[in-house]
C-alpha cells in the first residue's frame, strides 16, 4: 500500500472553517462552557437551532434528501472548531446518525429521516456494549420478531446525547446477524436511559436499556447494508473525533502558551526556561503533524482502502498529540494546574474521552499494521 | 544534444515530453547500481578519494549529457532551457536511483548567488566549472567556537590594496580538502554597531599560500569534513559579494536558495531522500531472535509508528501549498521542518539497527553486516543534520520564540 492519503482542501472547507471559527468562539466562551457543564441537558438549544439554521446538519446529506450534497470532509473543519472551543451539543451524534441512515437505511427511511436531520432534528447512535469492544460488529443486544414488531433486549452504553435525541439508532442482532434499528423517543420507556458519569463533563452520555422496547418492523434498517454501515460509522466517528481532537490540541497549546508568557517565577517569565520551551515545541509539532494527517484523511476519506488508512493514522497521531499537550498543560500550570478552576483539566479529560471512544492510538496502529505492513 | 524548448517564454509540451523520455533512457543506461564500493548518501559523506573521483566523473557525465544546469543560461555553460526541463531530468535521476551530485555548494549556493548578485565576469569565470565539477566549492560559515551562532563569526578579513588578508579558521568544511573555492563569511569590521554588521561575504580561492586544510575524522571512522586554517592568506578583493558589511544578508540569501525559495538551483540532488518504506523492506528480510521481524508485534507496532510519522512529515511539507491551513501560524511548519525531519531520520536509522537483532552488532566492512552496515553508518551520520545547521536544541528555541512567541529571556 503506497498511497497513505493525500492532502487537499476545498473551498467549501475553507468557508466553513472561517464561519465555524467565529461562531464557536462567540457562542462558546469558557464561562459558558463551565456553566453548561453544570447543566443537565449540557448544551444551549438556541445555539443548536442556529447551527441548524446555518445548514451545518445538512452538509453531508445528498441534495435528493434536502441536504447540501457535500461530504464528511466538509464537516471536519466545523468539528475541529467545536473541539477547539468546547462547543457543546449533539452535532457529532446527529452527523453520525445521518451517515448511518445514508449508508444503512432503506430508501423510505432516507426519504423520511434525512430531511428531518438536515433541518436540525437530533439523532444519535447506540453501539457500545458491556464488553467495551471497539469492533462495532461485536453485538449481543437482540431484536426478535413479534406480532407487534421487533422486541429489543440488551443494554447499550455511551449513547451520546440520548436525552436530547428524537431517534436513537441501535445496533442489535436479528437472527444472529448485525442490524440497525431506529428507536423513536416516544417508544422509550421511562427509566430506559441512565445518565452516565463520564470523564468529559462537556459531553452527555447515557446507558440505554433495550429490554421492554418494541419498535415497528419499518424501524429496521436495510440488513444487507448493516455491516457496511457499521464500518462506515466507525471510520466517520474516528475522522470527526480526530477533528475535535485537533481543535482541542490547538487550544490547549495556546492556553498554556498564554500562561508561559505571563507567569513569573524566580524573577523570570517561565516561558523563557528551555525546560518548558522544548516540550511546548514538541506538543506543537505533534499537533501540526496530527492536523496534516486529519486533512489528508478528510480529503482521502472516500477512497477505498486509502480512506481507512489515512483516518486511522490521523486518529492514532491525534490521540497521542492531544494526550501529550494536555498532560504537559497541567504540569506547566504548576499548582494552578492541579485545580478544577484551571482549564488544563478540561482538555486532558477530553483527550481521555476521545481515546476511549472508537479506538485509541494503539488500537488503530494495530489495525494499520495489518493494512500497511 | 541541442534542445530549443523555450518558445516565447512558454514550454513546448511536446519537446518537454521528448526531453523527459530521453533523460529517462539516458539514466536507465548510465546509472551504475553497484560501483563495487559504498557510495555516500549525501555530499557531506564523501570520505575517500575513490568516492570523490567516482562522483566527480558522474556529475561531469550528467552535465555533458545536458541533464544538469539545463535551466541555467547557456552563455555561462548552462542548457538555456526552461526550469521544467531540469525538473524532468531530476525526476529521471530519482527514478533510476542515480548517485548524488557532488559539487553541492557550487550547484545550490554559489551558482544561484552569482547569477543573482554577482557580476557578468563572476558568472563567466565560475558557472561552467561548477556544473562540470572541475571547480569544487566549499562553504566557510561555521567556526570552531561558534557552532550554531553563525553571526558571531570571528575570522578576520583586512583590506590591503586589491586584496583582503585572512586570519582565523573555519570548521565543518564539507569537501574542504578537494575544494578550489570557498564561499566565506568573514569579519571585516570588529567595531560594527552589532555583530552582524561587521561581516562580509567572499568568494575565496583555496589553493593559495596561507590556506591549510586538516581532515576531521567523523564518529563513523570516515572523513568528509575539514577544518580550514587561514594564516595571512591573501585573496583578491573582487571576490567580495555585495558590499563590505553586508555579509550576513548575503549569507542569508544563500540559505534561501538552499530552501528553494527562489528556485534557481542547478538541479539534481545532493542528498538521497530518506525512504521510510525502505525500513519495511528491511524488516521483511530480517530475523530477530530467531524469528521473522514481521511476526514480532512489538516491532510491528514500532514500524507503524514510524510510517505514521513519515506520512505526517510528508503531509506537513505539502501543507505549504494550502494557505488556509496555515493561517494562524504561517511560518510554523516551515520553521519546524528541519527539526522534525532530521530527528526522524536519526531515530528511524536507529530503529533499523535494533530490527537487526544480533547483526546490529556488525559494522561497515564486515561481510555479514546487513546492507553493508548502511543503517548503522546512516544513524551515526544522521547526527550531522541534528547538529549541523543549528542543533535540534537551537531549533527548539527558534520555534519556541519565533512561532510560539515565548520570550528569549
Amino acid at each position: 500500500m503506497d498511497n497513505l492519503g493525500q492532502l487537499g482542501f476545498s473551498e467549501a472547507q475553507g468557508d466553513l472553517m472561517e464561519v465555524a471559527k467565529r461562531f464557536c468562539r462567540e457562542q462558546s466562551p469558557m464561562q459558558k462552557v463551565r456553566a453548561l457543564m453544570e447543566d443537565d441537558l449540557g448544551h444551549d438549544p438556541d445555539v443548536w437551532d442556529e447551527m441548524a439554521a446555518l445548514g451545518w446538519l445538512s452538509i453531508a446529506i445528498p441534495e435528493a434528501y434536502e441536504g447540501a450534497g457535500l461530504g464528511v470532509a466538509e464537516i471536519v473543519p466545523i468539528m475541529e472548531q467545536m473541539g477547539r472551543y468546547f462547543l457543546a451539543g449533539p452535532f457529532f451524534s446527529t452527523s453520525l446518525a445521518a451517515q448511518a441512515i445514508l449508508v444503512g437505511g432503506t430508501e423510505a427511511q432516507k426519504q423520511d429521516y434525512l430531511p428531518k436531520i438536515a433541518g436540525g432534528s437530533v439523532a444519535t447512535l447506540a453501539l457500545s456494549e458491556q464488553s467495551g469492544n471497539w469492533d462495532l460488529t461485536a453485538i449481543t443486544a437482540r431484536a426478535s420478531h413479534t406480532d407487534q414488531g421487533l422486541a429489543l433486549s440488551g443494554e447499550k452504553f455511551f449513547v451520546r446525547d440520548a436525552a436530547a435525541a428524537n431517534w436513537i439508532i441501535a445496533s442489535v442482532l436479528v437472527d444472529d446477524k448485525p442490524a440497525l434499528v431506529l428507536i423513536a423517543k416516544d417508544d422509550l420507556p421511562k427509566d430506559a436511559l441512565r445518565r452516565e458519569v463520564i470523564i468529559d463533563e462537556t459531553k452527555r452520555s447515557f446507558a440505554l436499556t433495550l429490554d421492554g422496547i418494541t419498535v415497528p418492523k419499518s424501524a429496521l434498517l436495510d440488513m444487507a447494508q448493516a455491516e457496511a454501515a457499521l464500518a462506515h460509522i466507525h471510520l466517520c466517528a474516528n475522522l470527526l473525533s480526530t477533528a475535535e481532537i485537533c481543535g482541542g490540541t490547538q487550544n490547549v497549546i495556546d492556553y498554556t502558551l498564554d500562561y508561559l508568557r505571563t507567569r513569573k517565577q524566580f524573577g523570570r517569565t517561565i516561558g523563557s526556561y528551555q525546560a518548558l520551551k522544548h516540550p511546548s515545541v514538541d506538543a506543537y509539532t505533534g499537533y501540526e503533524r496530527a492536523r496534516s494527517l486529519l486533512y489528508s484523511a478528510a480529503h482521502s476519506f472516500n477512497e477505498q482502502g486509502t480512506g481507512e488508512i489515512a483516518t486511522r493514522m490521523a486518529k492514532a497521531q491525534a490521540d497521542k498529540a492531544y494526550a501529550y499537550a494536555a498532560d504537559r498543560a497541567i504540569q506547566f500550570h504548576g499548582g494552578f494546574g492541579f485545580t478544577y478552576e484551571c482549564d488544563a483539566q478540561l482538555y486532558r479529560r477530553s483527550a481521555i474521552w476521545h481515546a476511549s471512544q472508537y479506538g485509541d492510538a494503539a488500537y488503530h496502529r494495530k489495525k494499520l499494521a495489518d493494512l500497511i505492513l | 544534444m541541442k534542445h530549443d524548448g523555450v518558445l516565447m517564454g512558454k514550454v513546448n509540451p511536446q519537446e518537454l515530453d521528448e526531453f523527459a523520455k530521453e533523460a529517462d533512457a539516458w539514466f536507465a543506461a548510465n546509472v551504475n547500481p553497484d560501483p563495487g564500493f559504498m557510495l555516500p548518501l549525501t555530499f557531506m559523506e564523501v570520505g575517500t578519494d575513490q568516492q570523490f573521483d567516482f562522483l566527480r566523473d558522474w556529475q561531469n557525465k550528467v552535465y555533458e549529457a545536458g541533464y544538469l544546469g539545463a535551466a541555467w543560461p547557456s552563455e555561462y555553460g548552462g542548457g538555456g532551457l526552461d526550469q521544467a526541463f531540469q525538473d524532468a531530468a531530476t525526476d529521471a535521476m530519482r527514478r533510476h536511483h542515480a548517485p548524488i551530485m557532488l559539487n553541492a555548494i557550487g550547484l545550490n549556493w554559489t551558482g544561484p548567488l552569482l547569477m543573482d548578485i554577482g557580476t557578468e565576469a563572476h558568472c563567466k569565470k565560475h558557472i561552467k566549472g561548477i556544473l562540470s565539477a572541475e571547480d569544487i566549492w566549499c562553504q566557510g560559515f561555521s567556526e570552531p567556537d561558534n557552532g550554531s551562532d553563525l553571526g558571531n563569526a570571528q575570522l578576520r578579513a583586512v583590506r590591503d590594496g586589491d586584496e583582503y588578508v585572512l586570519n582565523g579558521s573555519k570548521i565543518w568544511t564539507t569537501q574542504g580538502n578537494y575544494a578550489k573555492y570557498m564561499i566565506l563569511l568573514a569579519r571585516t569590521n570588529p567595531d560594527a554597531p552589532n555583530k552582524y554588521a561587521g561581516l562580509s561575504f567572499f568568494l575565496a580561492p583555496m589553493k593559495i599560500p596561507g590556506v591549510e586544510t586538516r581532515p576531521i575524522r567523523k564518529l563513523t571512522g570516515e572523513y568528509g569534513f575539514t577544518q580550514t586554517f587561514f594564516t595571512d592568506a591573501r585573496i583578491p578583493a573582487d571576490g567580495l559579494m555585495g558590499k563590505e558589511g553586508e555579509g550576513w544578508q548575503v549569507a542569508m540569501k544563500t540559505l534561501e536558495y538552499e530552501r528553494g525559495v527562489h528556485g534557481g538551483q542547478a538541479g539534481g540532488y545532493v542528498l538521497l531522500p530518506l525512504d521510510a518504506f525502505a525500513v519495511i523492506d528491511l524488516a521483511r528480510k530480517l530475523q530477530r531472535d530467531g524469528a521473522p521481524v514481521m511476526d514480532d508485534p512489538v516491532m510491528r507496532d514500532a514500524l507503524v509508528e514510524f510510517m505514521i510519522e513519515a506520512q505526517s512529515l510528508k503531509l506537513c511539507q505539502a501543507r505549504g501549498a494550502f494557505a488556509p491551513l496555515n493561517e494562524e501560524r504561517p511560518f510554523g511548519l516551515a520553521l519546524s521542518g528541519k527539526l522534525m525531519w532530521t530527528e526522524f531520520a536519526r531515530r528511524i536509522n536507529e530503529f533499523a539497527i535494533t530490527l537487526q537483532g544480533t547483526k546490529g552488532g556488525y559494522y561497515v566492512g564486515d561481510p555479514n553486516a546487513v546492507d553493508h552496515g548502511l543503517w548503522t553508518r546512516g544513524y551515526l551520520n544522521a547526527f550531522s543534520a541534528t547538529i549541523g545547521g543549528g542543533t535540534s536544541e537551537i531549533q527548539h528555541n527558534i520555534i519556541a520564540e519565533h512561532v510560539l512567541g515565548l520570550p528569549k529571556r
